[in-house]
């Protein structure tokens, strides 16, 4: 009797549902791709397990950024959002970072919504339990029930399922996040294709029920009004709905002295967690330890939805025995009486050393394999969901045999992101931060569009019309702030007089608008009064020009930098270079280039043990290497 | 990479003529600002390629010296790209002098083999000297990276270091603030950052101020005395400064780590290197001084060998000879005081060709003619010292003015009211320039910092 299986065919299998699988097979499916989307739970796709919010300082720019792109996640967060604020408003507009709480039933409900609208998609409930694999190139992926779907491209999105494992004090389940179940199979099938498989950590705090907390003893923390939309393409007037509040509170001393009596019993002082986790969301038990002169701790307390009173203790995430949870947010005003509903967790997982990716996010070793989000070894919501959408765009650009798309450090947070995870050898989950964009006031969350939408439109995600309106805007905005260069404003007594008013030292001879909007007394439109010329602009196009004026000093040097930074960025290195060849490189340097194949000598200058004569050697090299294969 | 380029190209010495070479697309507009041709009509950067002119070198107003410019036009010159060279006159203050005057309007050190890096990139080196250009690349960088240390140990990178973090601090804790406002706040930090930098700039200038008298920065001719046990190499050491620097004993083996000094004879500086005395020996700590001796030795530009002529020669000189080969030595006939156990002809033969000083340090006696045989050498071009050491040395001095460039972009910002973010950039490009004279990479350094010092993340 021969066994019978279900055999199927699709273009791109994405293995995971999660914020980068979504964001992966959207992109599939709307570039004209069949794409199977297996999550081990369909109820669970777009999941939020940790915290209740989208965006966030940098992550705001990376959700903008694949907005700009034609990714979804924006938009997504648009329709569900509870609250909404602009973090950073006091600072630069480089640092403007947009935050959003979810409802998060709302998002999942959505996005699954998103999915199942486009017919391109096939959501599959399953465990991927392995991939099929011939003489380099993936074919296809079978499922632990024997299934067996071929594909052209396959891109692991698996999160923390990866043999995951939620841990509290001595208790350990072999769950994945909320109680999902674990992938067990498919790591092994990974290791046996030589994967190098890393094993990291991260946690949550416990959830409570609202209505049995005392919010008199909290800050109360209100959204902001206007919300600002995440999307580009979402209306302003759709997002002004009424808000949830959040809440503030704080640990106490007896908090700490819980934690402290009790660090004995944390699985992470016994040995048990073995893991990495992140410094970026450090346990409390982490904090008390670490910063032991502090005497209290922020404590932000989160709606997690509509559908439930559940709330999520940002900032008290715990790996401790559930008792001493118990004893410890019981310490936290407000919270005395709080019931607990879910308790704090560290998970453990199987992840990769992102360093075997090429830029493109797929494998160097195997062609056609993708991956992307938590299994690359970042961490969050947003970092996860720009990888998604990059290795689907790029996916696709495979099978249809198109150019890939490569986002460099000078274009995009995702550049950033991406390049740091494929270069850097990384020891934890990876969070974006604003501080690892060398170029940030050229990459703001302001300019995604003006960034971006062209490359959206070239790859095929972003359609014609929208992409004729970024133009209208670019072109608006450089007539606009050579329009300010070439008005001169005379010392006529009305402009004394405003500038009198203003603050501002009164001119001696006639000054441009531009000058006059770089006086940080002054903006853009408090100059409306004297600049009787000025044409009828759009709120977002003021913006651009107001901070191309005032910010010009650092947007020049930037852009300087990064022509700098482009010339070594555009060498390619030849995907055969032999490293053993060039003979007067160090040996350290051979070794790790060796180990990373960079893909440009750029690529190849930032990875560390790569000195800058090791990078004149290289040059020199490549061009004898070059003249070599000219004359052939 | 396709910035304009200039560097001493002549030797390091008080020889003859020396020469500075610009090059790259900008090398043209350089030397327009710097010199002043003879005849006044003439417009320098319409000259034919390929000629030569007559006039001064300028630094603004200040004449600083009289030259011969060759005007060459890629691509046909060595590195294929607009190459200007300056004759000027011999002698290391009037050349320093020169290329610091081209350096400070708009080209930048070269690197080590980047003339010869940039001939081959050009097409100007054929495809067979490609493994020689890497040599050359290489050799050059690991020389002066060895150099650039061993300049830095001691005060200098300390200092350095030091500036580096407390900007590092800075920079991260207004980066933590930007990455968790809610945690930290920046209200008023301005003003700190301000105070900070007005320190730091200050620090800087200090830092250059100081740096070509010598205290910093490990410039000269490395002249290093070698010589078995109690030859009198520390007394000679002493006897040349003219105090008791290094500690005399007649036990042999007292000098057990080198010991560093900087003296000037008729205006040439020596980089006095006293080593412990080399003999086999079995004593852990004076055999690693032993092993440092010959690695001084090694890179030195000048040895001093001392014989005690009060002592036949044996199998501890004989470990010394082989090391003299090939190198610039000069002999110390030493202990003339007392009566000889080997003649000075002896000795000659036993270290031909160097030349032979006979001296004693109880007497006094030698030491004139020992400086003026190191005066005729230099003089006459044999002895130079290895510019490499130069080439550092101007590249951690414009990466100090870059530093300094940055923190008062800094401040000036702060006055244009700029935000914190914003002024962030610019400590973060103070941070790299002095990384590279640290060799240290900024951006993990940031992220470490913020999270070794900073309580941020929910």
């Amino acid at each position: 009797m021969t066994e019978k299986k279900i055999t199927e065919n699709y273009d791109i299998v994405v293995v995971g549902a999660g914020h980068a699988g979504c964001e992966a097979a959207l992109a599939g499916a709307r570039l004209g791709l069949q794409v199977i989307l297996f999550t081990v739970s369909a109820e669970s796709i777009a999941l939020m397990p940790c915290n209740p919010n989208i965006g966030g300082t940098s992550k705001g720019h990376l959700v903008r950024e694949l907005d700009a792109l034609g990714g979804e996640m924006g938009k997504n967060i648009d329709k569900t959002f509870l609250q909404s604020r602009m973090l950073n408003k006091s600072k630069g507009p480089a640092v403007h970072s947009l935050r959003a709480q979810a409802d998060k039933q709302a998002y999942t409900n959505a996005m699954r919504r998103t999915l199942e609208e486009n017919e391109n998609i096939t959501i599959r409930q399953g465990e991927v339990a392995s991939l099929i694999v011939e003489n380099g190139q993936i074919r296809g992926v079978t499922t632990y029930s024997g299934a067996v779907y071929h594909s052209k491209a396959v891109i692991l999105c698996t999160g923390t399922y990866l043999k995951a494992r939620c841990i509290y004090g001595d208790v350990s389940y072999p769950t994945g996040p909320n109680g999902l179940q674990a992938a067990n199979y498919l790591t092994d099938s990974l290791l046996s294709l030589g994967i190098r498989m890393l094993r990291f950590k991260t946690g949550t705090p416990a959830r409570v029920a609202g209505n049995t907390l005392d919010y008199s003893k909290m800050e109360e923390q209100k959204g902001d009004v206007p919300v600002v939309p995440f999307s580009f393409s979402t209306d302003p007037k759709d997002v002004q709905i009424p808000q949830r509040s959040c809440y503030l509170t704080y640990t106490t001393e007896k908090t700490h002295e819980i934690i402290r009596a009790n660090l004995v019993r944390s699985p992470l002082f016994s040995g048990t967690i073995e893991g990495t986790g992140p410094r970026y969301c450090p346990s409390i038990e982490d904090k008390v330890v670490r910063f032991a002169e502090k005497n209290r701790h922020q404590v932000f307390v989160e709606p997690e939805g509509n559908y439930t009173n559940e709330m999520y203790l940002s900032g008290m995430s715990s790996s401790l025995p559930e008792d001493v949870q118990f004893e410890m947010y019981h310490s936290v005003p407000g919270l005395e009486h709080a019931k607990i509903v879910k308790n704090a967790y560290a998970i453990e997982y199987d992840c990769i050393d992102a360093r075997q990716l090429y830029p493109t996010l797929e494998f160097r070793k195997i062609q056609g394999l993708f991956s992307a989000g938590q299994f690359n070894g970042s961490s969050g919501y947003e970092e996860a969901a720009a990888q998604g959408l990059i290795a689907g765009i790029n996916a696709s650009m495979k099978i249809l045999g198109k150019e890939p798309l490569v986002l460099d450090r000078s274009e995009a947070y995702i550049g950033v992101l991406i390049d740091d995870l494929v270069t850097k050898e990384n020891r934890e989950p990876y969070r974006m931060m604003t501080s690892r964009a060398e170029y940030r006031l050229l990459l703001r969350q302001d300019n995604a569009d003006l960034r971006l939408r062209e490359k959206g439109y070239r790859v095929g995600l972003v359609d014609e019309e929208t992409y004729q309106k970024v133009c209208r805007k670019e072109e608006l905005i450089r007539q606009e702030t050579e329009r300010l260069e070439h008005t001169y404003i005379g010392n006529t007594e009305e402009v004394q007089k405003f500038l009198i008013e203003k603050e501002s030292t009164p001119l001696k001879s006639g000054i441009t608008l531009s000058e006059l909007v770089k006086r940080p007394e002054l903006t853009y439109s408090s100059l409306a009064v004297l600049d009787k010329e000025r044409p009828v602009l759009s709120d977002d196009v003021c913006e651009q020009v107001e901070i191309n004026v005032k910010y010009e000093g650092y947007i020049t040097r930037q852009k300087k930098q990064v022509e700098q930074f482009k010339k070594l960025e555009i060498k390619k290195i030849p995907a055969d270079i032999n490293y053993d060849d060039v003979g007067s490189l160090r040996l350290e340097a051979r070794q790790k280039l060796k180990e990373y194949q960079p893909v440009s000598i750029g690529q190849a200058s930032r990875i560390s043990g790569v000195s800058p004569a090791d990078i004149s050697v290289l040059l020199v090299y490549m061009e004898q290497y070059g003249r070599r294969h000219r004359d052939e | 990479m396709r910035e304009t380029i200039a560097a001493i190209s002549s030797a390091m010495s008080e020889a003859g003529i020396g020469i500075i070479r610009i090059s790259g697309p900008e090398a043209m507009q350089v030397i327009c600002k710097i010199f002043r041709p003879g005849k006044k009509e003439k417009d320098i950067l319409s000259v034919p390629s390929h000629t030569i002119h007559y006039g001064y070198i300028f630094d603004g107003e200040k004449t600083i010296d009289e030259v011969l410019v060759m005007i060459m036009k890629g691509p046909h010159t060595y590195t294929g790209e607009d190459t200007v060279e300056i004759d000027c006159h011999g002698g290391i203050l009037s050349m320093k002098k020169v290329l610091e005057t081209v350096l400070k309007n708009g080209a930048s050190i070269a690197e080590p083999g980047e003339f010869t890096k940039r001939a081959f990139l050009n097409g100007r080196l054929d495809l067979s000297q490609a493994e020689a250009v890497m040599d050359v690349i290489r050799s050059r960088n690991e020389y002066a990276l060895q150099s650039s240390l061993e300049q830095l140990k001691g005060s200098l990178s300390e200092k350095i270091a030091e500036i580096r973090k407390d900007l590092l601090y800075q920079i991260a804790y207004i980066e933590s603030a930007l990455d968790d406002p809610e945690h930290i706040s920046l209200d008023g930090y301005t003003e700190t950052i301000c105070n900070v930098v007005d320190t730091q700039r200050q620090k800087l200038a200090w830092l250059l101020d100081h740096f070509s008298d010598g205290k910093l920065i490990r410039e000269g001719i490395r002249t290093v005395i070698l010589g078995k046990p109690n030859a009198g190499k520390s007394s000679l050491l002493n006897t040349m400064l003219g105090e008791e620097r290094a500690i005399v004993t007649n036990i042999a083996g007292t000098t057990r780590d080198t010991l560093e000094e900087f003296m000037n004879i008729k205006g040439i500086t020596l980089h006095l290197i006293d080593t412990a005395g080399i003999r086999n020996t079995e004593d852990t700590i004076e055999k690693i001084g032993v092993e440092r001796s010959r690695d001084m030795a090694d890179k030195a530009d000048l040895i001093l060998y001392v014989v005690d002529s009060s002592t036949p020669m044996d199998e501890n000189d004989e470990e010394i000879l082989p090391i003299l080969q090939g190198r610039k030595v000069i002999v110390l006939y030493n202990k003339t005081d007392l009566s000889p156990q080997i003649s000075v002809e002896e000795v000659s033969q036993a270290v031909q060709p160097h030349p032979v000083i006979p001296v004693s340090m109880v007497e006094n006696k030698g030491l004139d003619e020992l400086e003026d045989t190191i005066e005729k050498m230099f003089f006459s071009g044999s002895l130079s010292f290895n510019d490499e050491v130069y080439v550092t040395n101007s590249r951690h001095k414009e990466a100090l003015t870059e530093a300094q460039d940055a923190l008062q972009l800094v401040t000036q910002g702060a006055e244009l009211g700029m935000p914190e973010d914003c002024l962030a950039i610019d400590l973060r490009n103070a941070c790299e320039a002095l990384g590279r004279i640290t060799g240290e990479s900024v951006s993990e350094d940031i992220v470490n910092e913020i999270f070794s010092k900073f309580c941020i993340g929910k």
